[in-house]
């Protein structure tokens, strides 16, 4: 399904893709895309046809990004597989700017190579050429990958095409509501359930390695906090304290978790939490509540909310503690603090005019900018690359996720397929 | 008299139906402890049968369960001190008795923020309940936050049956 909208002083290019995923995804533009070329990929191997149509992910997630526009197989003037083969006045009278051929090689019963080259077809040179082995089963990564090649060597910004994200969705059954907390890849593709309760879950967070997950489960009808390896599926508790135990968050090296307990008297404070030890350090202590902790990349502050001052504000304190200092003062609710990986900036909740919505502040010129439109947003999530930003938002009375660049000129719909979904979390990059 | 037997018996039951299972292996048995706070002293009240079942059922239907708040608020309004009052003087009368108070916020703003405003309505509710005398070891809190709404939508009204303390019987 594809079709245009017009929409602001540019076009919007809204692509629903692969209905069985479990996230159909909308791209609204408002950024001028660059038209490039992605030709079907050769390929030599047994059977007509190869296990995946790499062009087409790539394809795929060249357009998400909302700042390509791939032209459509029907107007190309030719399809090499090889660079040798690419003539660039058939690709720039047609105004692509780049174009990407490749193809695909059998080398065993379930192996495989990926070969790809990236051209500039103004300059008509080569700007990048890679191989790499793969089998059935990561064949869509190493398409993925090289969707990251080519999109970094485009724009100067690395790709999270390889990345992942984690939600949880909330879905009736009968008198029921069935809780489930998922993994998939960035593009909602190859999505797996990791757990399901009929009690709420909340709070995923990734572990730095990507390869684990804490989350808060309330099952038993009392919060406790886990943390569960991907591949395994092992779980362990980590906090079970009477009152709150929740929004748990990794350190970057981690070894620790940043929680909120509330005790007996339900009193929420900011502590950190050795995953080994299960010793727990006391970070705030005030009458107020404080939670939705976060830790600075370079590990020196944790950020969190704080209504000390009446409204929920965002406040940070060394991590390993101290007095704690306000850092927003713009609008009266500004909560559930992420920093960007990069450390320059902070994404929160704010109640921009009544609606809550997705805002970054600059820390260096404390400029605050609302990147969403919604009412009801919140869970705002950055990517790996500090470029995008992934939230929950509300559209029909279901939550549903989308991602907005950190300049707010893009911004996709990811339309959930099932129940309500929220809490998306990005993960970091996948480590080789 | 009966049928506030057969209510009682029936609410029971729906909780124990209500017992979460969790499908994902877990190498601590963490669901152990859930159900030996539900179940044990439920299924001796199951297998009591008609005997005493009348008490349970009557302070059900009596007293009222649900305490509603003000937006942004978790002062116990005037009328509701009364539902309050009453469960303490059912808690002191019967000290084996422990209740749960569950805290909820309305959906607005961020989810774990809105774990500590249910959480903060949660132990309004048990410091009125101590004030009068209920001894700390009969009340445990927990916060749902906006998790378990009452009412699916996003009207004023919606929000304001979700702002809300559920006092659930644990014995």
């Amino acid at each position: 399904m594809l079709r245009f909208l017009n929409r602001l002083p540019v076009f919007l290019l809204l692509l629903a893709c692969n209905a069985s995923a479990e996230l159909v995804i909308d791209v609204q533009g408002v950024a001028q895309p660059t038209p490039v070329g992605i030709v079907p990929f050769g390929w030599e191997g047994d059977g007509p046809r190869m296990p995946l149509d790499v062009a087409a992910v790539i394809n795929s997630d060249l357009t998400r990004s909302g700042r390509f526009a791939p032209i459509a197989e029907n107007d190309m003037l030719q399809k090499p597989t090889d660079g040798a083969d690419v003539d660039f006045d058939d690709w720039s009278i047609l105004g692509v700017e780049a174009v990407v051929v490749g193809r695909v090689i059998q080398t065993g019963e379930n192996a495989y190579t990926l070969q790809f080259q990236l051209f500039d077809t103004f300059r008509q040179r080569q700007l990048v050429g890679y191989r790499m082995p793969a089998s059935r089963g990561t064949m869509r990564a190493a398409a993925h990958r090289a969707a990251d090649m080519i999109y970094e060597k485009l724009t100067g910004i690395k790709g999270v095409f390889g990345t992942r994200v984690a939600y949880v969705t909330a879905e009736q059954r009968g008198r029921d509501r069935l809780y489930s907390l998922i993994v998939s890849d960035q593009d909602g593709e190859n999505d797996h359930k990791i757990m399901e309760s009929k009690d709420p879950i909340m709070s995923p967070a990734w572990s730095p390695d990507s390869r684990q997950l804490a989350y808060v489960s309330f099952e038993g009808s009392r919060s406790s906090i886990f943390v569960q390896t991907l591949r395994t599926g092992n779980r362990f508790q980590v906090s079970n304290k009477p009152g709150i135990n929740g929004a748990p968050s990794f350190s970057p090296d981690g070894r620790k978790l940043v929680v909120t307990l509330g005790g007996v008297d339900g009193n929420p404070d900011i502590y950190v939490l050795d995953i080994r030890t299960r010793q727990t350090t006391r970070l705030t202590t005030h009458r107020a509540i404080d939670t939705e902790g976060s830790w600075s990349p370079d590990g020196r502050y944790i950020y969190f909310t704080s209504d000390r001052a009446g409204g929920p504000q965002v406040y940070r304190i060394a991590a390993n503690g101290g007095t704690p200092e306000r850092v927003t003062f713009e609008g009266s609710y500004n909560a559930r603090p992420r920093l960007s990986p990069d450390g320059t900036r902070l994404a929160m909740v704010h109640n921009d005019r009544g609606n809550f919505r997705i805002a970054v502040m600059d820390l260096e010129t404390k400029n605050l900018l609302v990147l969403s439109e919604g009412q009801q947003d919140e869970s705002p999530s950055f990517a790996p690359n500090s470029d995008i930003l992934i939230y929950a938002t509300r559209q029909r009375g279901d939550g549903v996720l989308e991602t907005v660049s950190a300049d707010g000129l893009i911004r996709q719909k990811m339309a959930s397929g099932q129940g309500d979904v929220r809490e998306p979390v990005w993960s970091p990059f996948p480590r080789f | 008299m009966s049928y506030l037997k057969i209510i009682a018996v029936m609410m029971l039951s729906a909780l124990l139906a209500a017992c979460p299972k969790t499908q994902v292996p877990d190498p601590e048995p963490t669901d152990v402890t859930y159900g030996g706070d539900a179940g044990a002293d439920t299924s001796g009240a199951d297998s009591s049968g008609m005997g005493d079942g009348e008490y349970f059922g009557e302070t059900v239907e009596e007293l009222g369960t649900v305490i509603y708040f003000d937006f942004d608020s978790s002062e116990v309004r005037a009328q509701d001190q009364d539902i309050v009052a009453a469960h303490a003087i059912e808690l002191n009368e019967r000290t084996f008795k422990n209740v749960r108070l569950e805290g909820h916020a309305d959906e607005r703003g961020s989810r774990e923020y809105n774990i500590g405003l249910g959480e903060r309505r949660a132990q309004a509710v048990r410091q009125l309940l101590m004030i009068q005398g209920v001894d700390a070891s009969q009340i445990q809190t927990v916060s749902f936050g906006e998790e378990r709404p009452d009412a699916i939508g996003s009207s004023e009204s919606d929000y304001a049956r979700n702002r809300r303390v559920e006092i659930k019987y644990t014995n």
